[in-house]
């Protein structure tokens, strides 16, 4: 018989129906629900006059809408205000947990999942958002979704998708110093472009990708999706074991122990088919940045950026202009404003700890406004405790409260109209920060420098 | 859901690549409750400038074009899962979306919202676009029974696939969820067996 993928064994035990049309019916065995993506969803339930149909495989969290600064205090904020307590009353109502603001568990859905050991591998996972690929790093096929399947998994704990193709991508070699997982990402996107991954599910492998922390891999998955790939996963591991044991809802004791046998069988047999395999080259991959206004506009930072395609030059002038960037141009000492350190790619306590230990007794540029955003309230405690708010605020740094932030600027930390902002997100789309905002995603590392010296930099030279 | 079937309408053409989610419906318009008036906020920041004045150039304030059929550049759809952007379409009075590439979440957000993503080779999009050019008030026909899309000034078309299960939902206007809610005896034997599976 022929061997199997990571993704077919997860995938196969989770069918619960299949159709004619060759549709499927998966099950899904976490559910995770903000408040952005969901409140349509619960009405729907209402509407038809049904319950959730399993609350304990949902849990929710509000992160998008929420403001990062004096949580203790009502939402100024009208509308969201009005969305969050949208989100309590509809969990109260269908008896889904709910990790809301002030609960000392919520955060960003994507970092908190991982974190309460919720995230567990092979496990099916759903969220209505794009980056919940993030959970793929634990070895579960997790992915986005919109709100009429979110209605489905809450009436049904299925849903109804055709299976995507796989992809393996293998990372080979030994990485430059001063080159992180999240250069790994943007510089895979940079080469298949925003919608290269369209259409399959990604496994991430290789001696690189082994080598990763659970943070690292976690921030190579979640930007799966910004080649359109509905996720990436990777083969859960020692590293993951170690990760996950012990957290408040990893199983304990005996069922530990038959859980990581189980997980253990969780890997793609040798003789696994992929429908496309890719190899990069470690070596290859500089410290990066985006030019551009998608995540594939990217280039490393030795780089110019591109002339114009022929087909496609209008996108492309259309993408430059609003960045105020010209073709041929460096990036490099480019001068800045803003800096934004969070996101569900970059906000865990290794992203938080690496930056402090960079600018420790350094300071931001007077030009420079530049903030660090926890991913969640634990990720938050455990910086305080380790005395990474102090090194952080002493360098300049605004150190605020856990929640989506300036990745997408709902809430009221938005970038300028005009300014360029290095960012550690995952999204450079025209007024993704705020109206006009001219993004710039990067490596926490170049994000840290970049602030300290008031321009992009070759973190390269600098550490 | 609203049914589907055959539509005849002129276009509005939008030949720009990898248009994503935000900019069809930027995240600070997504904090209403109901699926209810995100029309008017449809792609905000091409249409309007920042002191609410339309932007001319825009397609969406050029009196020329108009119509329940939106043609654009490949990967349309692209980015944020937000359905926002299906029911900002929908509530502008869009049925169809025509391009050679559609991001995944987009695709079948659409679809749970009744509007039908095509996907036609480049080659036939470059037509529309070419015709649309020649005469901004061209119409197409298309017809979801036949799985067609036809240029009405020149004649041409061109076939598009559609899974037959998502064709007949559209046709009657069927959600997946009265499907999946049929299912609830298989999916209770499904989590039964799992767990008698687990305790062996």
């Amino acid at each position: 018989m022929m061997g199997k993928t990571l993704f077919d064994k997860i995938w196969e035990a989770h069918v619960v129906d299949q159709l004619e049309s060759g549709l499927q019916v998966l099950y899904i065995d976490q559910h995770l629900v903000h408040e952005v993506t969901s409140p349509q969803a619960f009405q729907g339930l209402r509407d038809r006059n049904i319950s959730v149909a399993r609350p304990e495989r949902t849990v929710a969290t509000a992160d998008h809408n929420v403001p990062t600064k004096d949580q203790h205090l009502p939402i100024r904020e009208e509308l969201s205000r009005l969305q969050v307590k949208k989100l309590t009353e509809n969990c109260e109502e269908f008896g889904v947990t709910l990790y809301g603001l002030g609960h000392p568990y919520q955060g960003i859905v994507h970092v908190i999942g991982p974190e309460l050991g919720i995230t567990q591998p092979g496990m099916t996972m759903v969220c209505g958002d794009s980056h919940t690929s993030t959970h793929g790093a634990f070895g579960t096929i997790a992915f986005g979704i919109g709100t009429s399947q979110v209605e489905q998994v809450l009436a049904t704990q299925c849903l109804l998708l055709s299976k995507p193709k796989r992809m393996r991508i293998k990372v080979e070699g030994t990485l430059q110093k001063g080159v992180l997982a999240k250069d790994i990402i943007l510089h895979i996107i940079s080469q298949l472009t925003a919608a290269g991954g369209t259409g399959y599910f990604i496994e991430y492998a290789g001696e690189v990708i082994r080598s990763l922390s659970m943070e690292g891999r976690m921030t190579v998955c979640n930007m799966s999706i910004e080649m359109g790939a509905r996720g990436g996963m990777i083969a859960p591991d020692e590293t993951t074991f170690d990760y996950v044991r012990g957290r408040e809802q990893a199983p304990q004791g005996e069922a530990w122990d038959q859980a990581v046998s189980h997980w253990r069988t969780l890997y793609s047999d040798a003789d696994a088919v992929f429908d496309k395999e890719l190899i990069f080259n470690a070596a290859d991959i500089e410290p990066m940045v985006t030019y551009g206004t998608n995540p594939g506009m990217g280039m490393g930072i030795s780089n110019q950026i591109p002339q114009p395609v022929k087909n496609v030059s209008d996108s492309f002038d259309k993408a430059l202009r609003y960045m105020g960037l010209q073709p041929g141009e460096k990036l490099l000492d480019h001068p800045i404003s803003h800096v934004f350190i969070g996101s569900c790619t970059n906000s865990r306590i290794e992203d938080l700890r690496l930056v402090a230990s960079y600018v420790a007794g350094k300071r931001i540029s007077p030009n420079v406004s530049a903030m660090v955003v926890p991913g969640s309230q634990q990720v938050r405690k455990q910086a305080v405790q380790e005395g990474l708010d102090r090194i952080l605020s002493e360098a300049g740094f605004d150190f605020r409260e856990a929640g989506c932030s300036a990745c997408l600027g709902m809430n009221e930390d938005k970038i300028p109209a005009g300014k360029y902002c290095v960012s550690t997100s995952n999204r450079n789309y025209e007024g993704r920060q705020g109206p006009g905002a001219r993004t710039i995603l990067a490596s926490p590392l170049m994000a840290a420098a970049s602030a300290i010296e008031g321009k992009i930099v070759d973190v390269r030279e600098l550490i | 859901m609203k049914k589907l079937n055959t539509i005849d309408s002129s276009i509005i053409p939008l030949p720009i690549e990898d248009v994503d989610t935000d900019q069809i419906i930027p995240a600070r318009f997504l904090k209403a409750t109901t699926k209810a008036g995100f029309g008017e906020n449809l792609f905000r920041d091409w249409r309007y400038h920042s002191d609410g004045s339309p932007k001319q150039d825009f397609v969406l304030n050029n009196p020329l074009y108009g119509g329940e059929i939106l043609v654009a550049g490949k990967n349309f759809g692209c980015g944020s899962s937000r359905e926002h952007a299906a029911w900002a379409l929908q509530d502008f009075g869009i049925r169809i979306v025509v391009s050679s590439f559609f991001a995944d979440i987009f695709k079948g957000n659409a679809l749970n919202n009744g509007i039908l993503p095509i996907t036609v080779p480049d080659s036939f999009l470059h037509e529309i676009f070419e015709a649309i050019e020649n005469d901004p008030k061209t119409e197409l026909h298309i017809s979801l029974e036949d799985q067609i899309v036809e240029i009405k000034s020149t004649g041409a078309s061109q076939n598009f696939e559609i899974d037959p299960y998502k064709k007949m939902c559209l046709l009657n206007g069927y959600d997946d969820i009265d499907y999946l809610l049929s299912l609830s005896d298989k999916i209770n034997t499904f989590e039964t067996e799992r767990t008698n599976l687990k305790t062996e």
